[in-house]
């Protein structure tokens, strides 16, 4: 350092650095708004041919004929829903049964690793879920589960046709229930960190009142909790819709519209993963591109209210603290 | 009201056994699915993998090529994606920390962080691949970076703020431009911080397949070329799972074993570390 020079010298430098450094920053802070603008525009760009073309169609036809140049997206678009709803179906409540474990009945010394373990679940990358459900659990399904399913719930009334089908293992209630796994650990950590949030006095004086535990999470946990338990849930919704590789194994790549969860279906980024490389026509690849769009908007929509339900609770926080 | 105390006590305990399920329920898939991998995997593993090509259908070989491609796109995704990310991230927590700017790039960022990464796929496709004409390595390092991004946004944010202000108050009456309180006190600071966040990105992008399949596509062969289509680890696992020839399942077994140990073994180990530091 040059600890005798002239102080102006100093600062004069130390100026000129300074801007350099803020333009650096702030331009890298720009590159994060530009990506996501830029991957919005140029899927709407790149879709426009199909919207074009097919107009409100695209989105209401279920007719995908690569050879005829049709693409209607609706078989996709219900294959997300339905594949997702499954997902959170499972998911909710098993992740909710976690975090209250990990606060209040675990011993203290196993939260660390069980929370550790929990969210391992996250890292393992989807491709491994894929290979996993293709090779190990749609067997299963299709050997132990389905049958049962077919035998039990598909008798029930009104629901019943979504349960009776052909026990082939691949499917949108396999795909459905790998996605729920794989978004569990997603919305036990957020409710987990809730949990571990409510103000202790507020626990302490409904125990004193004489509640049980299960009405302290009931009445004081889950309300003092709701706004980002929700936000939660939206961030699992928002990685269940967009989560490609998991879902292309154990769907089955099938472009019909069908009642039964037990029937092969097909979703937005499947179809995207499978046929992409394939599209030999302009209007092909557009309609592809064009399901990116959507499911982009709609990711981004999702997780943008998750984020505010999420940054909801934090900012009361920093106010009673 | 004593029968009312009991059907209280028994939801209690109902509720609580459902929670006890509900973990057991987590963890015995995670278990399931890691045991059915390693077993699956550590019987197909052997010494070819690290020394000849992958195969056309119906012979044995190995993943040289697909090792390779991942390395060099992780490596060349960390060359881009983690000084930009620093930089963002010293944006938000400290030269933008109060801005309007900064508040929608945190927002934003967070909403990246989630996004579906097939999308990020396209976009690069678009950005690069069409123009170019053809697929190519450089192309699925960047889709690897923009995936990094946020991810190192994120964690420099959080690790800067972490930095307690009386070290840049003390260093601001030293005199010191902010430059250099920034680089060589925060960062220094916050070094072990973005370092995890930077690992964790790291065992992120190595399992991402999406984003890889309309940018680097794959390459049965060798090429040493980032210019060209590169193979890689997860991108060989999916063309060979999904194919109908033993050998390639084998293989994609032998693929999926070594991402996963490399994936959960970095995930863990930063996790220990990062516990005993505090």
């Amino acid at each position: 350092m040059t600890a005798y020079a002239p102080i102006e010298r100093t600062t004069s430098r130390g100026a000129t650095a300074d801007r350099i450094f803020n333009v650096v920053t702030v331009g890298a802070a720009w590159l994060v708004l530009i990506v996501l603008l830029g991957a919005a525009a140029s899927m709407a760009w790149g879709g426009r041919l199909a919207f074009q073309t097919f107009g409100l169609k695209f989105i209401t036809s279920s007719d995908w004929d690569a050879v005829g140049g049709q693409f209607g997206a609706l078989v996709p678009i219900y294959g997300t829903l339905v594949t997702s709803a499954i997902a959170l179906i499972i998911a909710v409540p098993v992740s909710i049964g976690i975090a209250l474990f990990l606060t209040e009945i675990a011993p203290r010394w196993t939260r660390g690793p069980i929370g550790i373990a929990i969210e391992l679940l996250a890292a393992i990358p989807s491709i491994i879920y894929g290979m996993w459900g293709l090779f190990v659990f749609a067997p299963v399904m299709a050997s132990d589960v389905e049958p049962w399913v077919n035998d039990h719930l598909g008798q029930w009334p009104i629901v019943g046709p979504l349960f009776s089908g052909p026990p082939i293992g691949i499917g949108m209630l396999t795909a459905g229930i790998v996605l729920g796994i794989m978004i569990i650990p997603f919305i036990a950590a957020v409710a987990r960190d809730v949990f571990n949030q409510v103000p202790p006095p507020l626990k302490e004086s409904a125990i004193a009142l004489g509640s049980t535990r299960w009405e302290v999470l009931n009445r004081v946990s889950l309300p003092y909790a709701r706004s980002a338990i929700i936000g939660a849930i939206f961030l699992g919704l928002g990685r269940a819709l967009g989560e490609t590789m998991a879902v292309t194994f154990v769907l089955g790549n099938a472009h019909d519209l069908s009642v039964s969860l037990l029937m092969p279906s097909n979703s937005i980024a499947a179809a995207i993963a499978n046929e992409f490389t394939e599209a030999d026509t302009d209007l092909y690849r557009s309609s592809l591109i064009a399901l990116a769009f959507l499911l982009f908007i709609v990711t981004v929509i999702v997780l943008s209210f998750a984020k505010l339900l999420l940054m909801r609770i934090n900012r009361t926080h920093g106010r009673t603290h | 009201m004593p029968s009312r105390l009991i059907t209280r006590r028994i939801v209690d305990g109902l509720a609580f056994l459902f929670a006890s399920a509900a973990t057991l329920f987590g963890l015995f898939w995670l278990f399931w699915i890691l045991w059915t991998t390693l077993a699956h995997g550590f019987a197909a593993l052997n010494g070819k993998l690290f020394t000849e090509m992958t195969p056309p259908p119906g012979s044995e070989g190995g993943l040289l090529n697909a090792f390779y491609g991942s390395v060099m796109m992780i490596l060349l995704a960390l060359l881009i994606g983690t000084p930009l990310g620093i930089a963002a991230g010293t944006y938000l927590a400290e030269h933008g920390r109060y801005s309007r700017l900064a508040k929608v790039v945190s927002f934003l960022n967070d909403v990246l962080l989630s996004a579906p990464s097939i999308v990020i796929g396209l976009f690069v496709y678009e950005l690069l691949v069409l123009p170019a004409g053809h697929f190519s390595g450089y192309a699925g390092a960047l889709a690897l970076a923009l995936i990094l991004l946020p991810i190192v946004v994120r964690t420099s944010d959080e690790a800067l703020r972490l930095v307690p202000d009386q070290m840049r108050e003390a260093a601001f009456a030293l005199g010191i431009p902010r430059w250099r309180v920034t680089s060589r006190i925060l960062y220094k600071a916050a070094a072990t911080a973005i370092s995890t966040g930077v690992l964790l990105g790291i065992a992120r992008i190595a399992g991402e397949t999406a984003p890889l399949l309309f940018t680097a596509l794959g390459n049965q062969f060798w090429s040493a070329q980032l210019s060209q289509p590169l193979a890689s680890v997860p991108v060989v696992i999916f063309q060979y799972a999904m194919s109908p020839y033993d050998e390639w399942h084998t293989l994609a077994w032998a693929g999926a074993f070594i991402l996963t140990v490399f994936v959960l073994g970095l995930n863990l180990a930063v996790r220990l570390v990062a516990r005993r530091g505090k």
